[in-house]
């Protein structure tokens, strides 16, 4: 697997000019917006992995080569077109088409097999991991920031890239998007009824083999989202589907598998927790991971907002 | 098995060092190893319904303890492989405490990510394990235990002697009413719980149990590779073990050890022919869900029992 990410997290301008920074209360707050940062990832990735899970009962191993494929499918067609707008929609959409063609082909044989289906996504991130690497061979490289966030942004003594703050914002975004579709309209009234019971759900006349395809496939295009918003900073490399796809499942399990709010929650937790263990104790990271997960299934098996 | 066939696998096994070369040896060395590795998973999925995607992580720690133990301070051959083992099953000692309670997918979910933290440990903690290198230089297996001859024959020799030693120890508990016990919670977990059985005890030491046998594979494993490193405990490394499980036959002991041999000498084979063995081997994944999703020793056993090794 690869280091990139971990180490670009740590050792990014960022965390270098802290190291000059003689003000812990800057530094605390440079950590803590970087925290959000990884959280905002975190986010944009485990939120589809969460409502597969709830709506499917899917493990989703595949996840991570959605948020590979959205990086290098943008990559490829930004630079072509020229345009990063047309890389990021492309991605999406095609990343979206084969989340559809995955679920519908393949998933949706074996529904009600949790273990099949886990299987399943394995072997297709596996085929996927391997077709990157035959069409866009090893090498690593970044996409372009776009230009109105090349800068950096400056209260007081902290200095911040502004391309991060507008992936927070853009991540922070999509949640309350997603928390409106979920909560305020029929779509998301639809969903629920299916994450809830889909058997009865079926019964009321909701089609529930369509709302897990379009729920699969907008997984898939969300954790390319992710690929592409974090490609400027951690850009695209070979392992990178196995990089956050750990830190995506601690999160659906803090926050409870099936549930928005959690990953919402979760990301926060575990965007916090890894940064400023990585600040702190680089070399027991990921290890950091490990207590607040233990905590949450200690006192709740199913999660801060799952239900059993 | 019958009997005929088992004793004729016996003497083919015994007598394999001097009838191929050393490469095949090899070969036949690390199937075995992961065969170990693989019944013992089979104990948690197969026979108790319990998926663990992370049982590759504590074949690692074993590993990597013989590592450290016979590199760093200079252990003695039996204080490293008591060590590796101890080590191994203690780490499963305390994730059982965790997943015990948790059933289906959360235990796959849960047992995944503490998977990935003992990698993340492994990977990270550069210090002590060496960080993406891992450590070289265990020592030889012939030379540390005192033998007079080397080759790849004693390594191998150990090695199956750790294989017979542990599938009889495996076919005797599954055989047990303990492993009676398992089976009965895989199937019906409430059922069991009313006839007066301690379920969270059953499962607990289930999957202490597979975690030790796990770990006899990961120290044979050092010895054998002389060298440990991340790879060995990833999601990739511990989704093999599960291929290898499902693909040969859950609920079985041989179908997973059949599983084992396939996936090594499939691996091996295809990366001598081809670089595109990932490919290869995400494809195996896809056919054996689609074509064999309750295992090849149990289709070949058919009509099997039950439908599926696995609780739903």
């Amino acid at each position: 697997m690869n280091s990139k990410s971990i180490h670009q997290f740590t050792n990014s301008p960022i965390h270098q000019l802290t190291n000059r920074c003689i003000s812990n209360v800057t530094y605390l707050i440079t950590q803590t917006l970087n925290a959000l940062f990884s959280a905002a990832l975190l986010f944009l990735i485990a939120s589809g992995l969460t409502l597969a899970f709830g709506v499917m009962r899917i493990v989703n191993i595949a996840h991570g080569s959605f948020y590979m494929l959205g990086a290098y499918l943008a990559y490829t067609i930004a630079t072509r077109t020229g345009s990063l707008l047309a890389g990021a929609i492309g991605a999406m959409a095609g990343v979206a088409i084969i989340g559809l063609a995955m679920e519908r082909l393949f998933l949706r044989r074996l529904a009600a097999q949790p273990l099949a289906q886990m299987m399943m996504t394995m072997g297709f991130a596996l085929v996927f991991r391997d077709a990157a690497l035959m069409i866009w061979g090893g090498d690593p490289f970044t996409l372009p920031y776009p230009a109105p966030f090349t800068g950096s942004l400056q209260a007081g003594d902290v200095v911040f890239p502004a391309y991060r703050v507008f992936v927070i914002v853009v991540a922070a975004m999509v949640g309350v998007l997603l928390w409106v579709v979920n909560e305020r309209t029929l779509a998301g009234a639809r969903l629920r009824a299916a994450v809830d019971d889909p058997e009865m759900a079926a019964a009321t006349g909701i089609d529930v083999g369509r709302v897990s395809g379009l729920v699969f496939a907008a997984g898939a295009a969300l954790a390319a989202f992710g690929g592409v918003m974090s490609g400027p900073i951690l850009g695209g490399y070979a392992g990178m589907d196995f990089d956050l796809l750990p830190l995506a499942f601690v999160v659906v399990i803090i926050g409870g598998m099936g549930s928005l709010k959690g990953a919402f929650v979760g990301s926060l937790v575990i965007g916090l927790v890894d940064n400023f263990g990585k600040a702190l104790v680089p070399e027991l990271s990921y290890f950091t991971l490990f207590a607040p997960m233990v905590i949450v299934i200690a006192i709740k098996p199913t999660g801060l907002y799952g239900r059993g | 098995m019958a009997a005929g066939s088992k004793i004729a696998l016996f003497v083919l096994l015994v007598a394999a060092p001097p009838l191929f070369d050393s490469y095949w040896i090899g070969l036949l060395t690390q199937v075995l190893i992961f065969a170990i590795l693989a019944m013992s998973l089979d104990i948690l999925l197969g026979y108790t319904g319990l998926p663990s995607l992370g049982h590759a992580g504590l074949f690692g720690v074993a590993a990597y303890s013989v590592a450290l133990l016979s590199t760093v301070h200079h252990a003695s051959f039996w204080v490293s492989v008591a060590g590796g083992i101890l080590a191994g099953t203690l780490v499963s000692a305390i994730f059982g405490l965790l997943v015990s309670h948790v059933r289906d997918v959360y235990f796959l979910m849960i047992t995944l990510a503490l998977g990935m933290v003992l990698w993340g440990l492994s990977y990270r903690w550069i210090p002590v394990t060496g960080g993406d290198n891992g450590i070289s230089g265990i020592p030889r297996f012939d030379a540390h235990a005192g033998l007079p001859v080397s080759g790849p024959a004693p390594v191998y020799y150990m090695t199956l002697v750790a294989f017979l030693a542990c599938s009889g120890a495996m076919t005797r508990l599954v055989r047990s009413p303990f492993g009676f016990a398992l089976r009965g919670i895989r199937e019906n977990e409430r059922r069991m719980k009313s006839l007066g059985f301690n379920t969270w005890l059953h499962c607990y030491a289930s999957y202490v149990i597979a975690g030790a046998f796990a770990s006899v594979a990961g120290v044979v494993w050092a010895y054998y590779n002389g060298f440990v490193s991340p790879t060995y405990l990833d999601l990739t490394a511990s989704s093999e073990v599960f291929l290898m499980v499902t693909l040969g036959g859950p609920g079985t002991l041989v179908g997973p050890a059949l599983g084992a041999g396939a996936i090594v000498l499939l691996k091996n084979v295809m990366s001598a022919y081809t670089h595109r063995w990932l490919l290869i081997l995400g494809i195996v994944y896809i056919v054996t869900i689609l074509a064999a999703p309750q295992g090849v020793w149990n289709v070949l056993n058919s009509p099997p029992r039950r439908t599926r090794g696995t609780r739903r």
